[in-house]
């Protein structure tokens, strides 16, 4: 188990604040239901489900939720949004935290080439939208 | 009945039957859809981040340029439907941004132009009792599920199209060309969307789930109104009919093909050839 170190310091970052005002949302209004988490179509596959995201960040722990993937996971299918009982859009907490990392040209991007046969195939909406995630 | 209509990019090359379809389908409704004379991408997803104003630009100028034709802007790719509408519905409330955009475009638009989708525009306005009046072929017994996805129901408060944990547009679609609903619990789940692009092994995942749930509640075929939900599932259906026969085939067509078969028309206008795992062998054993 991790042992986390809490201060109040760390719950008054500028980029706590940022994230609340790009997503315009109150991270502190969720209270840990997990109902996002369950309906999640790529909790599968990711290192922090989407209620696990919200409270790293209610504790000012932007660094561990900036090294995780599961922001870049998220394809904004809004099933949290929607699901929410506190009303909380965290598809938009989700794309605050990728749209600092990107303007701030770090985070851990990796663009990922299908094999060229699938490359040929897909539909152009899929391209035009994975790079709309991945770039600003 | 005039609409304008956006095909968007991928109803113009990868989807196309799902266009042919919809513009065939249009006309036995008597709704004459007029194309915008020039239009680009809607890029795909709308930004969802408070302040900014670049993602917005490609659908409001889409929104302006149909405003000049009509008062509502009719779509199909529920990636476009989604887009645009949630950019007019940022358009509408932030004045700021809103501002920005139009000193940017340098065009007209004053937030009024309603976006619908084909599936709206029958509900609400076309009537499925219309619809049944089409069909000259009934789907009888043919057990269809329809599946919905994300964008053409989420967010609910900005789209607002149907109840987005159990809608019930397509079911009532499909009873109106005599089909059998099959209702299946993964009918509004994402089926890995643009994962596709960078990892396609997630969205195979994602979209094994809603396959398999389909399947096993005995759907013959399935409907989407999604180009991208289409090829997810058309693709990782391809790849387990290979390699394993777990399930048997459930073609995935879009509504528009589906309505076009009910309604007569010509098998070639289906096209039913593009698809991966085809439709017609399923079609012919129904006797359809």
């Amino acid at each position: 188990m991790t042992t986390v170190k809490l201060s109040s310091r760390r719950l008054s970052t500028d980029l706590l604040r940022e994230i609340e005002e790009l997503s315009g949302q109150n991270l502190y209004a969720c209270y840990q239901c997990g109902k996002c988490s369950a309906g999640c179509p790529l909790g599968f596959a990711a290192d922090l489900l989407p209620h696990q995201v919200m409270r790293l960040l209610q504790f000012g722990m932007v660094k561990e939720v900036f090294a995780s993937q599961a922001p870049w996971l998220c394809v904004a299918c809004m099933t949290c949004t929607t699901r929410c009982p506190k009303g909380v859009d965290v598809a938009k907490v989700m794309e605050a935290i990728r749209t600092i990392q990107l303007r701030e040209g770090r985070g851990n991007i990796q663009i990922f080439l299908p094999p060229a046969e699938l490359v040929a195939e897909i539909p152009q909406l899929a391209t035009v939208s994975a790079f709309r995630k991945m770039s600003l | 009945m005039q609409v304008a209509y956006y095909p968007g990019c991928t109803l113009a090359s990868k989807a196309k039957a799902f266009d042919q379809t919809a513009r065939w389908v249009a006309q036995k409704l008597d709704v004459e859809l007029i194309e915008l004379p020039q239009w680009q991408c809607c890029g795909g997803l709308v930004p969802q981040v408070t302040d900014t104003v670049m993602g917005l630009l490609a659908p409001i100028r889409i929104l302006a340029d149909a405003q000049a034709i009509s008062d509502r802007l009719m779509t199909l790719c529920s990636f476009c439907y989604n887009t645009l509408k949630r950019a007019n519905f940022a358009f509408q409330r932030d004045s700021e941004r809103r501002q920005k955009v139009t000193d940017f475009l340098e065009q007209q638009y004053d937030g009024n132009l309603k976006v619908v989708h084909m599936l709206e525009l029958i509900r609400d306005e076309i009537g499925f009792d219309t619809v049944r009046s089409k069909v000259t072929k009934p789907l009888t017994g043919v057990r269809v599920a329809p599946y919905y996805g994300c964008l053409l129901l989420r967010p609910p408060k900005e789209i607002g199209l149907d109840d987005p944990e159990d809608p019930t547009v397509m079911e009532q679609l499909l009873e109106a060309l005599g089909c059998e609903v099959v209702d299946f619990p993964r009918k509004v789940e994402c089926c890995g969307s643009f994962m596709i692009a960078h990892r396609p092994e997630l969205a195979a995942q994602c979209s094994t789930t809603i396959l398999r749930s389909a399947s096993s509640f005995g759907a013959q075929l399935l409907v989407t109104s999604c180009p991208l939900c289409q090829f997810n599932l058309d693709w990782q259906q391809m790849r387990m009919l290979e390699s394993n026969g777990e399930i048997s085939p459930v073609p995935v067509i879009y509504f528009t093909q589906l309505m076009a078969l009910a309604m007569g028309a010509e098998p070639h206008l289906l096209g039913f050839e593009q698809h991966l795992v085809d439709p017609r062998p399923t079609v012919m054993e129904l006797g359809l």
